[in-house]
């Protein structure tokens, strides 16, 4: 048993090596073949006009946007807390690995660790894209700002939020760092931030719920069922995009042991996706069989309202990806080896079919009709498009990258 | 469980490769990360045509409530110095503070009121609203005679009023004591006054816009852009949380005209009203019309069941 703190090296300091371990990772992460480097040129370039239409919408205000006063959260708001759940879904191979004890999950549950991390980065993008005022940013930071802590939810998020990507930073921090000196991770460093985070992850999701249904004002969101609904959505995505991101990595890079975690979380998500549809079934049951005015918005969307069906095509899409994906992942064949295409193509409609759900089908119909019952429809502008793209292009470059470091670690699982 | 594949143990070096033509390689990384941070400056570019419209006073200044005399008499001086640069216009903004001793509190005879949308334009005026878009902090809802459901009634209405099969509901901030809008602000840049006002400090709010979904009466505006008001429809007379033309970018809301009512006038939605309808006052003068509206009248609270506590009042004859 090794000692509680961590000695520095043999005939170095942490000083001098930490610095020079995060050298040698962002070298090694800019080392890659020719479609790697292919790759990143086009999310570089995806980014960079997110950038430019991000600087203009600040530049010219957010006229540029299609929202209103009556749509006053669009695109920008649904990504965010479609990101939250992406995060969250992480801990589907977290809790496999440390609290069942699953040796081939454990080995590979860094890549979780690492989405989260992308995940977050992309959530506080996905906000300050949102903000009128990006450059008075800093009246939220606590003691220089002021902090409506604890009353407004949104500072609990911004706290719950920034804590899940310190703690995922830090246990990948350490276990990287610890591989780059040739040394055995000690759990006292590691696993109790573990432990914390499986908790943590749970409330980012919560807290992020809790920012809408706390709302009286909006029948849509004001339920309590909306936090589990978006735990449940988050543990179908999450795996959902890991699963995907696994075949991927062993096909590029030829990282072995991920077929075993692969079925793992396949069988959570045909469980999760389940849960999820339940969870929708009985809020729709909720809705329509009680009727009245508090159903306008689920009528707006399933239905269309006075003639105005802008939602309707994509909540139906929503829900006809997640019947097909929920049906694939119940059929046990899915997981022979030689299905992958068709397990990637369930992952993809359950991972789009919840991004659908929690985007359009939630955050928009949430303000209409407005709280004076008229109804404004909203689709998202071009500028919005190019920055959420921007977005989720940067997002992916922080995934390849953190992925890149990571794979002396996952090529070769060292005993931890 | 037995682990099939060979778990090496980590070895004593680094495990990174040892890369040859090192100094080659690094100078062709150097180039393109320089090209990408040339490439995101070029980007980015537009923000310094907003760089310039935020100055270094505005970016430093403190919320509202920390400003000393003196600080708050520059942040005045720099605003009308704006509004006169900006919109060539010569404003004089004050700073209205609550009268002790008052709440103040609005109602509205919705057996009276006709639509006739005068105290919309009267808002649109008085608070130096963008022209383009229209704005005013007041909506009026035509609702069909016979129900209370806004569901079944239209913001949209056109043609001559009254018409014989309907009532009219002007909605604007309720003023509520248990206000939901404040609740959710993450930098307090939205509160209650001690006379029952809920203000904005225009120049705290970051444009989360948070509180616009957090309001059940649609009673918060967002400035989408800067607003254009030309400068001899200016309405000069200002006051710091009321109505100031607004920067880009934030939240603002119908204060009562505090520039008016702190000062002993009445709103101008109320004094542009051709019915009478409209009654504004100090609900803690025992002896004040509205007083006698809320004791004897029959009164109608919207949205009540959501606990909102509004300082706003309908009441029928």
């Amino acid at each position: 048993m090794s000692s509680i703190t961590a000695p520095p090296g043999e005939n170095e300091s942490h000083v001098t090596s930490y610095p020079r371990f995060l050298g040698r990772s962002l070298w090694l992460a800019t080392e890659g073949s020719l479609a790697f480097y292919a790759w990143m040129t086009v999310l570089t370039a995806l980014f960079l006009v997110g950038a430019n239409a991000w600087a203009n919408q600040v530049a010219g205000g957010m006229i540029g946007t299609n929202m209103t006063d009556h749509v006053s959260w669009g695109l920008y708001i649904a990504n965010f807390t479609f990101m939250v759940g992406l995060a969250a879904g992480g801990v589907m191979m977290v809790i496999p690995a440390y609290l069942y004890r699953d040796r081939k999950m454990h080995d590979v549950v860094i890549i979780g660790e690492l989405l989260a991390i992308a995940a977050i980065v992309m959530c506080l993008m996905f906000v300050i894209a949102d903000l009128g005022r990006p450059d008075r940013f800093w009246h939220m930071m606590p003691v220089i700002g002021k902090f409506n802590f604890p009353i407004s939810m949104l500072t609990w998020d911004v706290i719950v939020l920034n804590g899940y990507l310190l703690l995922n930073l830090h246990i990948c921090g350490y276990l990287l760092y610890m591989r780059y000196l040739g040394r055995k991770p000690n759990p006292v460093w590691y696993v109790p931030f573990v432990m914390l985070s499986i908790v943590w992850a749970i409330s980012i999701h919560t807290v992020t719920a809790f920012l809408y249904c706390g709302l009286g004002g909006r029948p849509f969101w004001n339920t309590a069922l909306l936090a589990p609904r978006f735990l449940a959505s988050a543990f179908v995505s999450g795996p959902a995009f890991i699963i995907v991101s696994m075949v991927l990595i062993k096909r590029v890079t030829g990282v072995g042991g991920l077929d075993q975690p692969i079925a793992t979380l396949t069988k959570i998500v045909r469980v999760t996706i389940l849960i999820n549809l339940l969870m929708v079934t009985s809020e729709l049951f909720t809705e329509f069989y009680t009727g009245g005015s508090h159903t306008s918005a689920a009528k707006y969307l399933f239905f269309g309202l006075h003639g105005k069906t802008a939602l309707v095509p994509w909540i139906w899409t929503a829900i006809g990806l997640n019947i097909t994906a929920a049906l694939l992942l119940l059929w046990p064949g899915l997981l022979e080896l030689r299905r992958r295409p068709l397990l990637v193509a369930a992952c993809c409609m359950a991972f789009v079919g919840a991004w659908i759900e929690k985007g359009m089908g939630l955050i928009v119909p949430g303000f209409i009709p407005s709280t004076l019952h008229e109804i404004v429809e909203y689709v998202p502008s071009q500028l919005e498009w190019k920055v959420t793209v921007g977005i989720w292009a940067f997002g992916l470059m922080v995934f390849t990258i953190a992925i890149k470091t990571a794979l002396p670690t996952l090529r070769h699982p060292a005993e931890h | 469980m037995a682990n099939t594949e060979s778990t090496p143990q980590p070895t004593s070096k680094p495990s990174l490769p040892v890369v040859q033509n090192f100094t080659r390689r690094a100078a062709v990384k150097g180039a393109f990360a320089t090209l990408g941070a040339g490439a995101f400056v070029a980007a980015v570019s537009p923000l310094r045509q907003a760089a310039k419209n935020t100055t270094a006073a505005e970016f430093m200044q403190q919320h509202y409530t920390e400003l000393s005399p003196e600080q708050k008499a520059d942040v005045i001086a720099r605003l009308e110095a704006e509004a006169k640069e900006q919109y060539g216009a010569d404003v004089q903004i004050a700073d209205d503070r609550p009268i002790p001793g008052t709440k103040f509190v609005y109602a509205i005879n919705l057996s009276v009121c006709n639509g006739n949308g005068k105290c919309v334009e009267a808002c649109h005026k008085e608070n130096n609203h963008d022209r383009d878009t229209n704005q005013s902090y007041i909506r009026v809802v035509e609702m069909p005679k016979g129900t209370m459901d806004m569901e079944k009634g239209s913001t949209t209405y056109t043609g001559t009023v009254p018409k014989d099969d309907k009532f009219y509901l002007p909605v604007q901030c309720q003023q509520c004591d248990e206000p939901p809008c404040v609740d959710v602000c993450p930098v307090k840049a939205t509160w209650k006054e001690e006379d029952g006002i809920v203000v904005v400090d225009y120049n705290w709010c970051i444009g989360c816009r948070y509180c616009e979904a957090a309001c059940p009466y649609h009673a918060r505006r967002f400035n989408w852009k800067k607003p254009v008001v030309p400068a001899e429809e200016i309405n000069p007379d200002q006051s710091y949380l009321s109505n100031r033309v607004r920067p880009v970018g934030v939240v603002e809301k119908c204060t009562y005209c505090l520039h008016r009512t702190r000062r002993g006038r009445l709103p101008a939605c109320l004094e542009a009203c051709p019915t009478g309808a409209r009654v504004f006052g100090n609900i803690l003068d025992k002896d004040s019309n509205i007083r006698w509206i809320l004791e004897n009248k029959r009164v109608y609270i919207l949205k009540e069941e959501l606990g909102t506590k509004p300082a706003f009042f309908y009441y029928f004859d």
